[in-house]
């Protein structure tokens, strides 16, 4: 029988995979200090201000969402 | 049936801009129009088209395929439309040509979401239909063309096409129907009524100022019940709301810019929408579920299906090189330059929504994740076919987006490939997967559910029931008690007095003094009066049929024709 693909279950792909993308990361950051940037506002402009309104408006977006679920939630045959 | 789509395009490329009259209708002309802004919807539309029929060749049966052609034709209808008559005509044959797509998966929850979207749709159809009317009656004429945010008619037709636009709170016909609808007709289903919708906007509401604060709200909420939502075509249901919010923004906005963004936007936005319903769909079809809970380490066996549906799900983020990164920011850049700072931190948030919900939610919870134990085969070649057609198209506009900005309404000048651009739009994405991947393995991510979540259709799927059977009981009471009142017991009353009025004004005295006489007497008057009810019982009404009714109906028309024919002139 031919053996299952499971190349992302795989440990070692798997800490290969993290690797890069910290490492894209952190290369982003550091040439985001040295590209010329045109902004809008001025203050988008600033280094690592897309990194920090990237992550901090996902965390935010979780939390409200898991906190929302305790006013919408309902069965999954409450219209039936 | 790909022949169809493909003569039609040749056609199309082939037919010069202008407005042509169609033929005379009562003192007006009925027109068609093709200039830029109605031509990108078209080529789009038709090239959507014949992706969907391949997707769709496996199916047996007409009946969806054949609704499926006359949902496409009424969406290219209503953007040729030059006259405003023909749009409302192709308008209602969209939304029915949608309602017998959404049966056409004949599942009782199909049956009722079909019916739930129809009514809707009806209503916003008779707002546009009442708008038209009134403008036309204004205007004078029955063209087509720029009509501004000003009076009733113009709000009227505005709260019409937001039906079909899915603005909030209007939205929750498309989460709740298309979802419902079998895996080949969400594809069509999502492509034709919202865009089309866009085009009427972009067409007679350009740079009305309302629009971009609905857009905006659009591009948000929905992003939050993506984040919960189990059904992951549902997900991508209220992403295509929160990618609409973006071209509205657009519209709303107005320079050639943002108008160019909207169209742009719309293009894209047609394809890779389409692309990632189309690999859920082939998981659907292949393991009978889209439920996040029920899948999971498909990847195995459909790398294939995979690797369309990251293209589409890079391409829906706007990666570099996929083809949002060059109409999205299309819109940013113009709310930018525009200098409205909170729209522009809100299409920025709902930028890493998009990429949180739609780029790695899907591929994630489908492919990834917690390993379901499934192992179907890989999609069929026809579908395969078809989303490797439309991953195409996503990445070589995001490689090449010059063939797409040729054609713009608008001569574009913007360049999306800038060093700041590109850099700015990746830290934002991979920083949003950085907060993904800590939230995942902090366990604070709300852990899929089977569940709904409420939504503006609670209004008349729970609401207006409840609210029916509250109000219903003791209406229905009054109207019986009413009815035995004045058919029954008045006229009853009426016919004894009239038979015999001496007798019953004699019992009714009698009546009134039982207090004060005997034990006896009593007895004798209470006999008196039920022989009496007894003798012209309750027939009162028997001989009243249809044609004393039919007399009676002739009779006023007959009193009309007297007033009219007296006080005409």
């Amino acid at each position: 029988m031919k053996r299952e693909w499971d190349f992302f279950d795989r440990p070692g792909n798997r800490k290969a995979l993290l690797i890069i993308f910290v490492a894209s990361l952190v290369f982003l950051l550091v040439i985001d200090f040295f590209i010329h940037k045109h902004p809008y506002f001025g203050w988008d402009g600033l280094p690592t201000f897309y990194a920090f309104y990237g992550f901090l408006g996902c965390v935010l977006l979780v939390v409200i969402a898991k906190n929302m679920r305790r006013f919408i939630k309902r069965e999954e045959d409450y219209y039936d | 049936m790909l022949f169809l789509p493909a003569v039609t395009f040749v056609m199309l490329a082939g037919t010069p801009d202008g407005t042509y009259t169609l033929m005379p209708f009562l003192n007006s002309e009925l027109l068609v129009r093709f200039d830029k802004l109605s031509k990108v919807f078209g080529y789009v539309f038709i090239i959507i088209t014949f992706i969907g029929v391949i997707y769709a060749l496996h199916v047996k049966g007409a009946g969806e395929l054949a609704a499926s052609f006359i949902h496409a034709g009424s969406a290219l209808g209503a953007v040729f439309a030059g006259d405003l008559l023909s749009l409302f005509v192709f308008w209602e044959m969209l939304t029915l040509s949608a309602a017998f797509i959404i049966w056409s998966r004949r599942s009782r929850r199909s049956q009722g979401a079909g019916f739930r979207y129809l009514l809707v749709h009806l209503f916003g159809g008779m707002c546009l239909l009442a708008g038209i009317i009134m403008h036309v009656k204004q205007a004078g004429s029955l063209e087509f063309g720029y009509i501004g945010v000003n009076g009733l008619a113009s709000y009227l037709m505005l709260l019409g096409v937001a039906v079909n636009t899915a603005i909030p709170p209007l939205h929750a016909w498309l989460t709740d129907a298309y979802p419902e609808a079998s895996v080949t007709g969400t594809v069509f289903l999502s492509v034709f009524t919202t865009k089309t919708a866009v085009y009427v906007l972009a067409r007679a509401f350009p740079g009305a100022d309302i629009l971009v604060i609905v857009g905006a709200i659009m591009t948000i909420f929905p992003i939050f019940y993506a984040v919960l939502e189990n059904d992951l075509r549902r997900v991508l249901c209220y992403s295509l709301i929160n990618q609409v919010g973006f071209m509205v923004v657009g519209v709303g906005i107005g320079t050639s810019l943002a108008i160019n963004g909207a169209a742009a936007h719309a293009f894209a936005d047609v394809l890779f929408k389409s692309l990632l319903l189309m690999s859920v769909g082939a998981v659907m079809y292949r393991t009978g579920t889209c439920l996040a809970t029920d899948l999971g380490g498909l990847y195995k066996t459909m790398p294939i299906t995979m690797f369309f549906c990251i293209v589409g799900a890079a391409s829906i983020s706007a990666f570099p090189l996929f083809s949002a990164f060059c109409t999205k920011s299309m819109i940013m850049s113009a709310a930018g330059h525009e200098q409205l700072t909170v729209i522009w931190l809100l299409l920025l948030f709902a930028s890493a929504g998009v990429f949180h919900h739609a780029g790695i939610k899907i591929p994630y919870f489908t492919f990834f994740a917690h390993d379901s134990g499934k192992r179907p085969p890989e999609a069929p070649p026809n579908m395969l076919v078809a989303m490797g057609l439309a991953a195409f198209l996503c990445i070589f506009i995001g490689v090449y987006p010059q063939p797409l900005y040729n054609l713009l309404p608008y001569p574009v000048e913007y360049v999306p490939y800038t060093a700041d651009h590109v850099v700015s739009q990746l830290l934002l994405l991979f920083c949003a997967s950085l907060a993904f991947a800590t939230l995942m393995i902090t366990g604070y991510y709300p852990p899929e559910m089977r569940s709904v979540n409420l939504d503006t259709d609670w209004f008349y799927r729970k609401a207006g029931p409840a609210f029916l059977r509250a109000v219903g009981g003791p209406v229905a009471a009054a109207n019986d008690w009413l009815g035995r009142l004045f058919l029954d017991r008045i006229p009853g009353y009426l016919v004894r007095f009239g038979q015999n009025p001496s007798a019953v004004m004699k019992l009714a005295l009698e009546t009134l003094t039982l207090p004060f006489r005997d034990e006896e007497s009593r007895m004798r008057i209470n006999k008196e009066k039920d022989a009496l009810r007894a003798s012209y019982s309750s027939y009162v009404l028997k001989p009243w049929f249809l044609s004393h009714s039919l007399l009676l109906v002739a009779l006023f028309l007959a009193v009309y024709l007297v007033f009219y024919l007296l006080y005409s002139k």
